[in-house]
């Protein structure tokens, strides 16, 4: 195991946090698909049931950006005050979840069957399809290189170049 | 009749069974709430925990690290937003 250096956890992650990406990325997705969620939700609860599986998707989509935050502000400090910021921001976005739903647990517009459905559907849905696009490795820590990107990388040679992903001679 | 008679008769008469099936609900969301919290909590203390000392070991992984900590939250707390879930339902629906 490598060993430990003094002042380790006083370290400062520099440069762009791959986090924010990722975030980013599972923000978009969740757009995607909101529509197809929303049609759900009214089909079977109607307008409340669109309007509580809307509430939910941004929900959810505020909990992984402000979770992905966290970590990238927590790193930039130090090691040690990421560790603090992603046990404590969980507890902070728990509680602001908690809010969310408690400010509007007596609206018209919500059915809470709906809108809990959601949050855990979206919220696990979205993690498990954006695993297919985590890079994981140290080359591509965050998301895989898609193909645009992966011109700018001659080194690698299972990557196309622009004349044959267009098909232009 | 005696006062502490006509308490009793009085505390009888306004339990209804909503009431108690109301006091029941809220007991079992907050227990449903609590106890779901627990194990999402101890599972991100873990998984910050070896995350943290991992870049700490080495730091030209920890982009590598930080992604695979970051989903790693996310899946451990939708644990915890399904006893969430529970609660709401329980509570409030």
């Amino acid at each position: 195991m490598t060993p430990m250096k003094p002042g380790a956890m006083s370290h400062r992650l520099e440069g762009p946090a791959p986090v924010m990406d990722v975030a980013r990325d599972l923000a978009r997705r969740t757009v995607l698909i909101a529509p197809a969620l929303i049609i759900l939700g009214a089909v079977f609860w109607q307008t409340p049931g669109a309007a509580s599986v809307a509430y939910g998707i941004a929900i959810v989509i505020v909990n992984f950006l402000l979770a992905a935050w966290l970590l990238a502000w927590g790193g930039r400090i130090s090691i040690a005050a990421m560790g603090a910021a992603a046990m404590f921001g969980f507890l902070l976005r728990l509680g602001l979840i908690f809010l969310a739903v408690l400010l509007v647990k007596d609206a018209e517009w919500v059915n809470m069957l709906p809108l809990g459905l959601t949050l855990i559907v979206a919220h696990l849905g979205i993690l498990f399809w954006e695993m297919r696009y985590i890079g994981g490795t140290l080359a591509h820590p965050g998301l895989k290189p898609s193909a645009k990107m992966s011109i700018h990388h001659p080194a690698d040679p299972s990557a196309k170049s622009t004349h044959e992903t267009t098909g232009a001679a | 009749m005696s006062i502490a008679a006509q308490s009793l008769a009085f505390a009888e008469e306004a339990l209804t069974a909503d009431d108690v099936k109301a006091a029941a609900a809220a007991e079992g969301a907050g227990f449903a709430y609590g106890l779901a919290a627990i194990g999402p909590g101890i599972g991100i203390g873990y998984l910050v925990g070896q995350a943290v000392q991992a870049m700490a070991r080495q730091p030209e992984a920890a982009s590598d690290v930080q992604t695979t900590m970051f989903l790693g939250v996310a899946f451990t707390e939708a644990l915890a937003l399904i006893g969430f879930v529970v609660f709401i339902l329980l509570k409030f629906a």
